[in-house]
């Protein structure tokens, strides 16, 4: 019986031990004994419910805990997970999900359609009152809108499951990039059992029910996640990393002090530092596209704002004097880009414009700055005043100071830059009560329409006020086009002729990797990352 | 003395009320909500968040089933930015990881400052007396930012002794560099608290007596000198307590120890009005208890005081 006990403990170990000290089954690369990961989170996770999270943090854990129709691969493209295939109809309005038979709940029941119906019931419900409710309304799913307004009910949205393996979803127009919509957490199915059965708890450890590669091990908000392989993932052959830890450290510095003390496999770089740490730790510091884009709005609004800022001439010569190239090679020094467009360029399947003024040299650009702004009436003996907004921030405030001093050089522009906190900058600019603003647009998916469409008279995001059918025009019909890519560069240089806000510059994701961890995404700008494709070579 | 505490106890009452409707007025009066984001959350969802979280109801209402909420229920509501808890799940995490680390804080800080203090005021102007000084005055001008990254440096990075951060439910080595980045500048000050309240008692009468009939020194000083020169610093002990076991915003931050000083200032910054308000709550609560606890001791100190 002994021999027995230890003749089984050894071939448990042995095949456990197989698991890991082997080859990576994809690359078959060797793969070190270790394969616990711990990486840096700024902030403490708001939420683990996939239809309530808002936030990167909280989304990159919910990737891990659960599992949606799409994954998106190292270069941003589509990766079957929950979903085999999908089929359109010919007006482009009915898709037709074939779901994974093998998929399961980590209590091992199957993932049916049902559950992904629940799911997006869940989201526009108006009693779970999910912030991401508008996701769907995006996604243009039929009847979004009625449902979170309350004047329809949630079955009347426009999904359906046709059997347990087949998920129909209605939408209200042709929309080409909808399947790309679906690697968002927002889209991910529910288990309406546990979720009833336990309330509002269901999402804590040991209650949590979850389709993903991982389950949720220990939760102790503001210090750590910890999530453990799931034994019951589809794809769990193919996992690797375990356990994975999401460590919260609020402090930049403090976290790469950990980091470097070797409590943590990836970490942020706080501004500034990656000159420094590329050179000394070449292997480590990174920088990736990241699709963020950083600008100063202005105050279009009738009788709100500046009145000079009104005038076409005036915003130009003010982003023509703004140097981009101080701003990223001496100010943020992150391998950010300069931006004289506003989408991202790294954007999956995106052309970038050719921006007259992006061509020129700055000594083209100030000099047509002053000619532009002495033509609408400023100079040296009739100096412009001008007010600017942005949120506490060492690196805004870098930027806005470095900022005023071009204009005061090249154009005599007396700026002052005004900081606000965070709540109180936000309702500013929602209110209409500035001149100019600091403001900064991640993209929710990865298509250039989720830059484009927050200047159409239409958003809700269009804080500068900026008004042209002919822009609106544009987006809507980019919407119904198989190649939209026309459109977008019409509409960038609507942008440009028009300059209703100033890019400055394109993000990078600055981090510190450890030089043994693989499978991070290298070019995938939404920085979509999944835990499952980690792992640890042997050194 | 019963009647004392019971009559302190009763005023309480109206002052915690006070400070709920003062700070829930204030709080509201703040530009921006809960939420307030860059990425606009559209009217309808804006609507249905509301109604969730009552803030679509007038504002005397919300205060008032607020109130009803804590002394029917003990239910101090749902956060509205961390949406998987409520009020006292975050403040039943958050509290005792302070309390913890702020009780050791306060051992190490009345222990080591006293004992700073009485040196400096026994060996007044000798070298005893500079040392003690300058390491008070030393650790007061090293503020716990200062002080927290380079006790990380030195500590974790160089020696790697112990861990740059997190908590691991208080285990010892996750515990000394919190307790000593929030102890120093508190020890500082009831160092310089008792060096001079000492130094005073010790030019009284009392004190030449005891020394005229012959006491060793050691005797004058433990059981003449250092009950009346406490007095000061048990007024301070009070306020002081209670701020270094409800947490330091700097200690939370830097050391991820998932305390409440972080989550007060967390809740402040994001509007998240009932986070906010249980936190004020128990921190209000927390001084109207010390402060009792400190008019006690000083009857106990000084015969002198009678209530």
């Amino acid at each position: 019986m002994k021999k027995h006990l230890l003749l089984s403990t050894f071939l448990g170990l042995a095949l456990t031990s197989a698991a890991f000290a082997d080859k990576n089954p994809k690359t078959g690369e060797e793969l070190s004994a270790n394969q616990a990961y711990s990486y840096w989170m700024l902030d403490a996770i708001k939420s683990l419910d996939p239809h309530i999270m808002a936030s990167v943090e909280d989304s990159d854990v919910g990737r891990s805990l659960f599992e949606g129709l799409y994954d998106e691969d190292g270069d941003g493209n589509l990766v079957p997970a929950g979903a085999l295939e999908n089929t359109v109809s010919d007006d482009l309005t009915t898709y037709t999900f074939k779901l994974r038979p093998e998929a399961k709940w980590s209590n091992g029941d199957p993932v049916v359609a049902q559950d992904y119906v629940d799911g997006w019931q869940r989201l526009v419900d108006p009693a779970t009152a999910s912030e991401y409710a508008w996701y769907m309304e995006l996604m243009q799913v039929v009847n979004a809108s009625e449902v979170i307004a309350g004047t329809k009910p949630v079955s009347e949205l426009g999904v359906k499951a046709i059997d347990a393996t087949t998920l129909e979803v209605k939408i209200l127009a042709p929309l080409p990039y909808f399947t790309k919509m679906l690697t968002h957490t927002s889209t991910f199915p529910s288990n309406k059992a546990n979720e009833t059965k336990f309330g509002a708890d269901w999402t804590k450890p040991g209650n949590m029910v979850g389709n993903g590669a991982y389950i949720l091990k220990e939760h102790i908000p503001g210090e750590k996640v910890v999530m453990e392989k799931s034994p019951t993932y589809w794809d769990a052959a193919n996992v690797i990393m375990s356990p994975v830890t999401a460590l919260t450290i609020n402090d930049e510095n403090a976290a790469l002090v950990r980091y470097q003390a070797g409590e943590l496999d990836r970490t942020t770089v706080p501004a500034g530092q990656f000159p420094r740490l590329s050179k000394e730790f070449p292997e480590e510091a990174t920088s990736t596209p990241y699709s963020c884009s950083y600008t100063y709005i202005m105050n279009l609004a009738e009788g709100k704002g500046n009145p000079a800022l009104k005038d076409v001439r005036v915003r130009k010569a003010l982003s023509y004097a703004l140097d981009r190239d101080i701003v990223v090679n001496n100010i943020l020094q992150g391998g950010q880009k300069p931006a004289y467009n506003w989408t991202h360029w790294a954007l999956n399947g995106f052309t970038m414009p050719v921006i007259d003024y992006s061509t020129w040299t700055q000594a083209e650009r100030d000099a047509k700055a002053v000619a532009l702004l002495a033509e609408a009436g400023f100079g040296p003996e009739n100096p412009l005043k001008l007010t600017l907004n942005y949120n506490t921030s060492e690196a805004h405030q870098k930027i806005a100071v470095a900022v005023q001093q071009m204009w005061k050089q090249k154009l005599a522009i007396e700026l002052t830059p005004q900081n606000f906190e965070w709540k109180v900058h936000t309702d500013k600019m929602k209110s209409g009560d500035f001149e100019m603003a600091r403001y900064a647009w991640c993209g929710d998916y990865n298509e250039a329409s989720t830059y484009l469409d927050l200047f159409t008279q239409y958003s809700g995001q269009n804080d500068a006020k900026f008004a042209n059918d002919g822009y609106d025009a544009l987006l809507k019909e980019a919407k119904t086009l198989a190649d939209p890519s026309p459109n977008y560069t019409k509409a960038e240089e609507i942008l440009a002729a028009e300059m209703p806000m100033i890019p400055i510059y394109h993000y990078a994701k600055v981090d510190m990797v450890k030089a043994d961890i693989k499978g991070l995404p290298e070019n995938n700008v939404q920085q979509t990352w999944y835990a499952k494709d980690l792992y640890r070579i042997q050194k | 003395m019963l009647s004392f505490i019971f009559k302190r106890l009763l005023v309480a009452i109206p002052t915690l009320l006070i400070l709920i409707v003062l700070s829930f007025l204030l709080m509201h009066a703040a530009p921006g909500g809960p939420f307030t984001q860059e990425k606009a959350i559209p009217p309808e969802i804006l609507a249905n968040l509301n109604a969730k979280y009552g803030l679509d109801q007038p504002l005397w209402r919300q205060m008032f089933s607020y109130v009803w909420g804590i002394v029917a229920h003990f239910d101090f509501g749902p956060s509205f930015i961390y949406k998987d808890r409520t009020v006292n799940e975050i403040i039943a995490q958050g509290f005792p990881v302070t309390l913890t680390y702020g009780a050791y804080a306060f051992v190490f800080a009345v222990l080591a400052g006293v004992l700073l203090g009485v040196m400096a005021a026994i060996f007044h102007n000798t070298w005893a007396d500079y040392l003690a000084v300058g390491i008070s005055i030393g650790a007061q001008v090293l503020p716990n930012f200062v002080m927290a990254p380079i006790l990380v440096l030195v500590f974790t990075l160089w020696l790697g002794w112990l861990p740059g951060g997190g908590w691991e439910g208080g285990k010892w080595p996750y515990l000394i560099m919190p307790v000593i980045a929030l102890a120093t500048s508190y020890m500082a000050s009831i160092a310089r608290i008792t060096r001079s309240s000492m130094l005073e008692v010790l030019t009284s009468n009392h004190i030449r007596t005891a020394r005229a009939k012959g006491l060793p020194t050691w005797k004058v000083i433990t059981r003449h000198a250092l009950k009346p020169a406490l007095i000061p610093v048990i007024s301070y002990l009070g306020p002081a307590f209670v701020a270094m076991i409800t947490g330091s915003v700097v200690v939370d931050m830097y050391f991820s120890t998932g305390g409440i000083g972080k989550a007060f200032v967390d809740a402040a910054l994001n509007r998240d009005y009932a986070v906010m308000m249980g936190v004020t709550l128990l921190v209000g609560f927390l001084t109207i208890l010390f402060n009792l606890l400190v008019d006690v001791l000083y009857a106990w100190i000084d015969p002198k005081i009678r209530y």
